[in-house]
């Protein structure tokens, strides 16, 4: 029956999804749902490393910035169709992850995390001063050609589509994992590693998997990213805050749960946009501290996020009304 | 290259990396006690910075004069951040652990650009500055001074954890939680002095940095990352494998960047260290299992 | 003779503490083992070793005739030898058939095959009717065999068991030991550490007894109840 519920209840999501836009035609408003529906696609890649194998990297942003900054390059170099270069992102992205994760894996829960803030910091590095790819300045996707071909558009409407088309194939990638033996294996991993590995589960390798998917949908985002903002520099798709927020949208709405992203990105976007209107620009502090409060008061209080919190609530309703 | 140049390059690293080593103990002892690592730890040196930044330009009394009052306020924090939001987190999930102290890194970042604006700000004509030329080599006063009291604060750390009772609790916790308790140690008193403990050698270091390094709010990021990269090379809970692996993290920086740019030095060393891990995962001075 | 393990002169030091010294013994196919011994006379390190959990310092391990000294766990369980902690290490946000089908998944990566195995390995251990149930939410009698279940269900030709009876009633004993015996009866060999006396005596074809990490002992049960060495060990407990 819960699955039922789940399942008409997707329907009625995804047809929501498709009429949105009809309803909010302000442009600024569709541009919340732009960005609400790509943190929710990154978090759920995020989501299959640090969700469900439990390794919580810090350094995602650099797939990010990899699959950004290869479409876009492709793009102006050899005038590749981003729909190509997103994908040979996402490959590249997947190669450098298990590399990555080769090193990276050694280290053991918390410092795991430092390792890969250390890695994301080199690539930044690296890219402020590869001049091949515009250095500190960046590179801007030319705008001479316009449609689906190069993925450049005047308005909001067709980036909303592909933005939802691409958290839609994120979600039946995640699912697809979450059905297969790789799901519970990687809960295994995550629950008591010693004894997965009693079961011939190898940790590494398939941490290395996780790595490798994670990583192949974080840089889809980034080419997209690219194609929605036109421009692209390792201030904005190589920043460790990126990481922090696809990281937080997905344990506000609840880690290891397929919708958990989801959840959290409206939420946490809504909570961005109205510090933002409230406050001003940036700059003057409070929105990190905002911020920094949901961090810590859901890290201690509500570790299972609000899809978590709610699972509880109605599971403790369930049980009083058995009761009674 | 001359080698009056690298003789001269290679001592400010040593002397830059002995700082260094005083900002990893700190983050050593904390991940020794409790197996957390405090992602805030550079902004526990970065507060240290702008307490011995307003002492001076408020009330112009000189960082040296305050680092004592700096060290308690510092101290005190530390223990404070350890009762109001890691010890309701002590047992809970890893993922929770990493986003608390990573939540107080932005918090505190974000009260600094709040409340002190997002300048930089510099401590000007302290009782330590100038320089000093020997054997016709310049060395900055400063330097020297933050060098040489990173020394003593780390010895005197050493000293703490090897020579005193309520240091060889500290030690007993790190190695049993439950044989300390045995002994008849709160292990939340204890987790209270790693907090405060780590604190205070952030914000020594910062008091000393602070009479040459420019003060911002996300001054103490890259300090946090290289005292990662001390810890993990120079073993785990290791105060003396710190010293060293601090001296190396500083010379490697400084000769990276003379060599290949300074805008590489953080890459360089970052590098390095995957390098080493990549050869010896426990570290340069870790011993093997 | 069909010797399943066979274990040479093993020795196992941390640092500079000898845990095992010079252990040599073997196992036949289909065979119980009991390893027994007083605290800290290294049957746990022992165990561990053969389990891949680390490397011997000296000595080797043969399976079926292959040397398998220092291979890690994940190999071991491809080759056919399963284990249990004695501090049980279910996985927690599962169910219990969830869990066993982990273990059924390292021979057919299929799910829907999984769960038959596992239905049917739930069924050997008697915990079909809690198939459903969160993993955390067992007795302890209970997890004990949700472990035993999931290590067969990567159908090993050994066993390792490790002390599965400690902390039960005597009713629960006596369960395990019936289980243990259908375990046998499968053609599955057990290698058991043990504490609990009554659980291992009247099951086991061999003894090996330890102490202060040296094999002092073997023998059948019978023989090891009257051996003056091994009273003296106990006894001097």
């Amino acid at each position: 029956m819960m699955t039922k519920k789940r399942n008409s209840l997707i329907v009625v999501g995804a047809a929501l999804a498709l009429v949105l836009p009809f309803i909010v035609s302000n442009p600024a408003h569709q541009n919340y749902l732009i960005l609400v529906l790509m943190f929710a696609q990154i978090g759920v890649a995020w989501n299959i490393l640090g969700g469900y194998v439990g390794q919580v990297s810090l350094g995602h942003v650099a797939f990010f910035g990899i699959g950004a900054y290869t479409s876009t390059a492709l793009l102006i170099s050899v005038g590749l169709s981003p729909w190509i270069g997103m994908l040979i992102g996402g490959i590249v992205a997947a190669v450098f992850g298990v590399m990555i994760g080769w090193i990276c894996f050694r280290f053991k829960g918390h410092y795991f995390t430092m390792a890969t803030i250390a890695v994301a910091e080199i690539i930044q590095v690296l890219f402020t001063n590869w001049e091949g790819v515009g250095g500190a300045v960046g590179l801007y996707v030319p705008m001479d050609r316009q449609g689906w071909g190069v993925m450049v558009f005047n308005s909001k409407l067709p980036y909303y589509y592909i933005a939802l088309g691409l958290l839609c194939v994120t979600l039946l990638g995640n699912w697809a994992i979450e059905k297969s033996f790789l799901g519970y294996y990687f809960r295994a991993i995550k629950d008591e590693p010693e004894a997965a590995r009693s079961l011939g589960v190898s940790l590494t390798a398939y941490k290395l998997v996780a790595i490798a998917i994670s990583s192949f949908f974080t840089a889809m985002g980034g080419s997209f990213y690219a194609q929605k903002e036109l421009f692209i520099d390792p201030g904005s798709v190589l920043v460790t805050s990126l990481s922090v927020k696809m990281s937080l949208v997905t344990i506000l709405g609840g880690v290891g749960s397929l919708f958990g992203p989801l959840v959290g990105s409206t939420l946490l976007t809504g909570i961005e946009e109205a510090t933002r209107q409230f406050f001003g620009g940036s700059g003057m502090g409070i929105d990190l501290i905002i911020y920094a409060s949901i961090i810590i008061i859901v890290a201690i209080y509500y570790p299972a996020g609000v899809l978590g919190w709610i699972k509880h609530l109605l599971r403790r309703d369930a049980k009083t009304e058995g009761g009674a | 290259m001359n080698g009056e140049i690298l003789l001269q390059t290679l001592l400010s690293g040593i002397l830059i990396g002995l700082v260094y080593a005083l900002v990893a103990v700190g983050l050593s002892v904390i991940y020794g006690v409790m197996e957390i690592v405090n992602f805030a730890h550079g902004e526990f040196l970065m507060l240290g910075m702008y307490s011995s930044f307003w002492l001076f330009a408020l009330f112009a009394l000189d960082p040296l004069a305050t680092l004592p009052l700096t060290l308690l306020l510092l101290f005190g924090l530390g223990a404070l951040v350890y009762r109001f939001t890691i010890k309701r987190i002590v047992n809970a999930p890893m993922l929770s652990q990493i986003f608390v102290t990573f939540g107080l890194m932005i918090l505190f970042r974000g009260g600094a650009q709040f409340f002190w604006k997002p300048d930089f700000r510099t401590v000007e004509n302290s009782l330590v500055s100038g320089n000093v030329v020997i054997n016709g080599l310049y060395f900055g006063i400063p330097h020297i001074v933050a060098a040489l009291g990173a020394v003593v604060a780390t010895g005197a750390v050493w000293w703490f954890i090897n020579r005193t009772r309520l240091g060889a609790a500290l030690e007993a916790t790190a190695q049993d939680k439950e044989a300390a308790q045995l002994m008849g140690i709160p292990s939340h008193w204890i987790f209270a002095l790693a907090w405060g403990l780590g604190a205070a050698c952030a914000g020594v270091a910062g008091v000393l940095l602070s009479t040459f390094f420019p003060i911002f709010p996300e001054v103490g990021a890259n300090f946090c990352l290289i005292a990662f990269v001390v810890v993990a090379l120079g073993g785990f809970g290791n105060v003396t494998g710190a010293l060293w692996a601090g001296i190396i993290v500083g010379v490697v920086e400084v000769l990276g960047g003379f060599w290949i740019g300074p805008e590489y030095k953080l890459a360089i060393v970052l590098t390095l260290f995957l390098a080493v891990i990549l050869v010896r995962p426990q570290g340069l001075m870790g011993r093997a299992e | 003779m069909n010797r399943l393990l066979v274990v040479d002169n093993l020795s196992k030091r941390f640092g500079g503490i000898i845990a095992n010294e010079d252990i040599s013994f073997h196992l036949e196919a289909g065979q119980i083992v009991g390893l027994i011994g007083p605290n800290g006379a290294g049957k746990t390190t022992l165990f561990n070793c053969i389990a891949g959990f680390y490397p011997p310092s000296e000595g080797t391990i043969r399976f079926m005739g292959n040397d398998i000294t220092g291979m890690g766990s994940p190999m071991m369980a491809h080759l056919g030898i399963a284990r249990t902690f004695q501090i049980v290490r279910s996985f927690g946000s599962m169910t219990v058939l969830e869990n066993v089908m982990v273990g059924a998944m390292l021979r057919n990566k299929s799910v829907s095959v999984a769960r038959e195995r596992a239905n049917d390995e739930l069924e050997f251990c008697g915990l079909s009717a809690r198939a459903n149930v969160a993993a955390s939410n067992l007795t302890v009698a209970e997890q004990r065999r949700l472990e035993v279940a999931r290590a067969l269900a990567t159908e090993p030709h050994l066993l390792l068991l490790d002390e599965t009876m400690a902390g039960l009633t005597p009713s629960e004993v006596q369960e395990a030991v019936r289980l243990v015996k259908d375990i046998q009866k499968r053609g599955i060999a057990c290698l058991i550490v043990e504490h609990v006396m009554e659980g291992i005596m009247p099951i086991a074809d061999h003894m090996i007894v330890l102490d202060y990490g040296r094999k002092i002992a073997e023998g059948t049960p019978a023989q090891i109840s009257r051996d003056p060495v091994v009273l003296a060990a106990y006894l001097g407990e």
